[in-house]
């Protein structure tokens, strides 16, 4: 299979990388590029673990073909947090107990951070809808409803855009 | 946080959130060895075939393969999870069982090249008639799914307590009921993996998104023909287990064989699919009870028969069996229980343990007849559960000993929480509210192997530079918590802060600990930590009272300072001798007590590397009868729930609106966690309530084998679920504490079927709830 060279910023940094055109965003991410913290739970877009930020919106990695991504910005759960310094979600995710497994912890925190890019104030609800598309089977959400709730109040205090 | 302890009982954050959050956290499929190969299953298609014959020529002849395992070049040795019922091959050996069942696999260089080795694979199959169908799986003529069941019969339980036939006589009120759910998946979010790989003194380690690593390293063993010493399985981080990952798989085995037959690593993933194919989860149940009671709603007997369909392996099933019948036996005074459980054998995935194993759909059962029992005599169904609860120190008619029992407790926490008294019942214009109660084991009080062994081994080293300790233990850490739990523990006894410990879970070299299973490890791994912690501060205390010639009884830890007889004491000989340590600690001490990390390093210098070892082995358990192993614990943990539910009218969808948990723990060692469990034991229960259902086709294919067509709740099938938790502080459990991780999820599908017939009048006697079933029932009662 010929291998296709593209450009693309991951977690900020731009990388050049040679992909077969088949190959998912997921496989780039995780094999090539070796940023195994976006998980794969089922390879078919239902269950939200592979969720990465592909220019700011929330995409199922392995849905995604890597060449789709050419040119443009993909963060991972590698790329939220400054140096030591957490995220207000993942601080939240931490000290509200929204961890189990942790298996979809990532694609959970990412789609919490896009959606609060764009709801700064929402309510229990609206949290809900948002991580519909992201499964968990351990919490029962409840802690992850919370801590997101929890993330939007840090962000507030913080004043600045999540 | 608790007043009696300084960490046991508050809300610490888990010691591996930051690297989950972080996406540090590395699971079995994140692993990479050089060299490594891919592993890939070939998978029966047929539900019942014999194997005729198998042409591997071609996937050999691939470029980029390395081998191809059939049951001609690999072991034929059974395995399973009883070890009277080993009824399982790595492959087909002459027939295959169920579509799934694994025929050959495949190493490659890659995983496409392994895949397109699979399609090279020719399999002759000579079909057979499939036993699909649980009641018909007995019939005499029905062909045999595995030789050594008889009747497809892999189990039959027939216990008696007291006498049922009089009592009967004696009853005021006699119900009988039914109740069937379908087969469930795990649906945990990681999908089984396997990491092999065999060192040059032959030695195998494997890494394994298991929730029992020492099962599996006998497993691999045994099946393997190697001494168990020359097996090593470690847990990377897992995905969740839930019960399905605690049985030793086909796939862990086959990886273990082509990385012995290549001479290099190799890994195997599981695809969403084969997760379905593979199964190992709950059973389907067929319950059928006659609960009787008199007058004041005093419960006299229970007749119970159940048939519970397995699939194609005995796998768990046969604890399930003992299960489904023994936990009835509480927590209400039962004086006569009669049982009579069929655990058979059919061409379906086989089903093992999940969440609750064994007593979920029993519970649900009888939980429902109690509402309706409640309704005939006129009583508050909260009232008739408090005239029969179980106090503690009371033993249950099949022998179950109540060490702790908070049940009453429970009970009327919900019954505040959620405002029970002002609530109007028995509208049936769609709103409704009902109230269940459920009971679990803390902990199987026997292994699944007949050994004295201790359940559970722990070790914990103090750095010898001071500050921290490391704990080492096999304990499986799947996401419930257990490795917080063990730092909590020490962290307690010891004084120091939570930070100060590492734990080191997961990994069969470090110690013994028989894994997630049974609730046990809060309760059994929990008290061997607490021991190994409690050797080392004897260690220490030692060393510091022979430096400062004061008996050890004088000496005790408080806040993370050393204390003589509750004051400072006179540490000067020994801070001066530390002043003649040229080590670089530049943390010298100048405070006035001797801190944790001064007396630990002064207990490394005395003695070298101190080290501190527990274990744990619960005390004889059980009555004499037979199956009495099943169902004994070292302690229970029992809760109660209150569902309110929406019910359309016209469509059937159930929406539940808020549930009040209650779970007696016996202590909390991380409130935070208890919570959590409590919550998904909620949503587990939901899904099996409302939604989930493996779907076959007429050919024993699973025809919904993904996230999609399997639904699970989602954030928005959730409702607030508002967690209480209770605490009666058990005899046997470290500093009180009991299991929270299966108990929490007994009430769920009782509470939402009592509410579901408080709004609309609808019997549900089979699960789960869809709206299909409820509007079909309401049709069927207004005509």
């Amino acid at each position: 299979m010929n291998k296709r060279l593209m450009e693309l910023t991951v977690n900020g940094l731009r990388r050049e990388v040679a992909v077969e055109p088949r190959r998912t965003l997921l496989e780039l991410l995780r094999e090539d590029l070796e940023l195994t913290g976006t998980k794969q739970g089922c390879g078919e877009g239902d269950c939200g673990a592979c969720v990465v930020l592909l220019d700011g919106v929330p995409v199922n990695a392995c849905l995604v073909l890597a060449l789709e991504a050419e040119g443009r910005d993909v963060l991972t759960i590698e790329g939220l947090a400054r140096g030591t310094e957490l995220h207000p979600i993942q601080q939240a995710f931490v000290e509200v107990g929204a961890v189990q497994c942790g298996f979809c912890t990532p694609g959970m925190v990412l789609t919490a951070k896009a959606f609060l890019d764009s709801h700064p104030d929402p309510d229990g609800d609206e949290v809900r809808q948002a991580i519909s598309g992201n499964l968990c089977r351990c919490t029962g959400y409840q802690k992850i409803v919370d801590a997101i709730l929890d993330a939007a109040r840090r962000l507030h205090e913080k004043g600045g855009a999540a | 946080m608790s007043e009696k302890y300084s960490v046991v009982g508050g809300r610490h954050a888990r010691v591996d959130a930051l690297d989950k959050v972080t996406g540090r956290a590395l699971y079995t499929d994140d692993l990479k060895r050089p060299d490594m190969l891919h592993g890939a299953l070939l998978h029966s298609p047929l539900a019942h075939a014999r194997v005729v014959a198998i042409d591997t020529t071609r996937a050999e002849r691939l470029p980029g393969v390395k081998a191809v395992l059939t049951a001609k070049n690999a072991p034929h040795t059974f395995f399973g999870v009883s070890p009277a019922r080993y009824d399982e091959q790595v492959f087909a050996v002459d027939k295959v069982r169920y579509v799934g069942d694994e025929v050959a696999a495949v190493a490659a260089v890659d995983r496409d090249t392994a895949l397109e080795a699979l399609q090279l694979i020719k399999v002759e199959f000579e079909p057979l008639e499939a036993v699909l169908d649980g009641h018909a799986a007995t019939g005499v003529d029905m062909p045999r799914v595995h030789e050594m069941y008889p009747q497809n019969i892999a189990a039959r339980v027939e216990q008696d307590f007291g006498d049922v036939d009089a009592a009967r006589g004696e009853a005021f009120v006699v119900r009988r009921g039914t109740l069937s759910n379908k087969m469930q998946n795990g649906a945990f979010l990681e999908p089984q993996c396997a990491l092999c790989e065999v060192d040059l003194t032959g030695r195998l380690t494997l890494w394994s998104s298991t929730q029992a690593p020492h099962y599996v390293g006998r497993t691999v063993a045994m099946v393997l023909g190697m001494p168990e010493h020359k097996v090593r399985v470690v847990m990377p981080r897992v995905g969740g287990g839930f019960g399905p990952k605690a049985a030793a798989s086909s796939m862990e085995l086959a990886t273990c064989l082509l990385s012995r037959a290549t001479g290099r690593p190799v890994k195997t993933v599981f695809t969403r699919e084969q997760v379905f194919l593979h199964g190992r989860a709950r059973h389907q149940f067929f319950h059928e009870m006659e609960i009787g009671v008199d007058r004041d709603g005093k419960l006299l007997y229970l007749d119970h028969e159940a048939l519970l369909d397995g699939g194609a392996y005995a796998s768990f099933g046969i604890a399930t069996v003992y299960y489904a019948g023994s936990l009835l036996g509480a927590p209400y005074r039962l004086p006569n229980m009669r049982y009579r459980g069929t655990r058979v054998v059919t061409n379906k995935p086989a089903c093992g343990a999940q969440r609750g194993h064994g007593g979920v759909i029993a519970r649900a059962l009888f939980e429902l007849q109690l509402d309706l029992i409640a309704e005939e005599l006129g009583l508050d169904p909260i009232e008739l559960r408090l005239r029969n609860v179980m106090e503690a120190g009371e033993t249950s008619c099949n022998e179950l000993a109540m060490s702790s029992l908070g049940m009453r407790e429970c009970l009327e926490a919900v019954r505040a929480g959620s405002g029970w008294d002002a609530q109007t019942r028995r509208r049936r214009d769609g709103k409704g509210i009902g109230v269940a109660c459920g009971f679990f084991v803390s902990g199987a009080g026997y292994p699944i192997y007949r050994s004295r062994t201790p359940h559970c081994t722990v070790e914990i080293k103090v750095d010898e530079a001071g500050g921290g300790i490391e704990i080492r233990s096999g304990a499986a850490e799947i996401g419930q918590g257990c490795e917080t739990m063990m730092a909590t523990i020490a962290a307690e006894v010891l004084s120091i802060p939570v930070e100060s410990v590492r734990v080191r879970s997961g990994d069969t070299d470090l110690t013994v600990d028989l894994g997630a299973y049974s609730s046990r490890t809060t309760l059994m791994t929990g008290q061997a930590t607490k021991a190994a912690a409690e050797s080392v501060r004897r260690q220490v205390l030692e060393v510091l009272a022979e430096k400062l010639d004061v008996p050890v009884a004088e000496l005790t830890l408080e806040g993370g300072l050393v204390k003589v007889g509750g004051g400072p004491g006179d540490f000067d000989a020994i801070r001066t001798d530390y002043l003649k340590e040229h080590r670089g600690w530049d943390d010298l001490p100048g405070g006035e007590f001797l801190t944790f990390t001064e007396a630990t390093r002064l207990a490394f210098l005395e003695r070298g590397t101190i080290v501190g070892l527990g274990q744990y082995r619960p005390p004889p358990l059980g009555g004499s009868f037979k199956g009495a192993a099943v169902g004994t614990s070292p302690a229970y943990g029992c809760s109660a729930q209150v569902a309110e539910v929406d019910v359309d009218l016209e469509t059937g969808q159930v929406k539940v609106g808020r549930v009040t948990a209650a779970h007696d723990c016996g202590q909390a060692i991380n409130r935070t966690q208890v919570e959590g469990q409590m919550q998904g034991c909620v949503s587990m229960g939901l899904g099996e309530a409302l939604m989930e259902e493996v779907v076959f086709g007429p050919d024993g294919r699973v025809l919904n084998p993904s996230l999609a067509d399997y639904r699970i709740p989602t954030a928005v099938d959730m409702p607030e679920i508002s967690a209480l938790v209770v605490e009666s502080n058990e005899p046997n459990g470290p500093f009180g504490a009991k299991e929270v991780g299966e108990g929490g999820i007994m009430p769920t599908i009782p509470a939402i079927l009592t509410a579901i017939y408080d709004a609309t009048g609808v019997v549900i006697d089979e699960l789960p709830a869809s709206p299909e079933r409820i509007r079909d029932r309401l049709r069927r009662s207004s005509t």
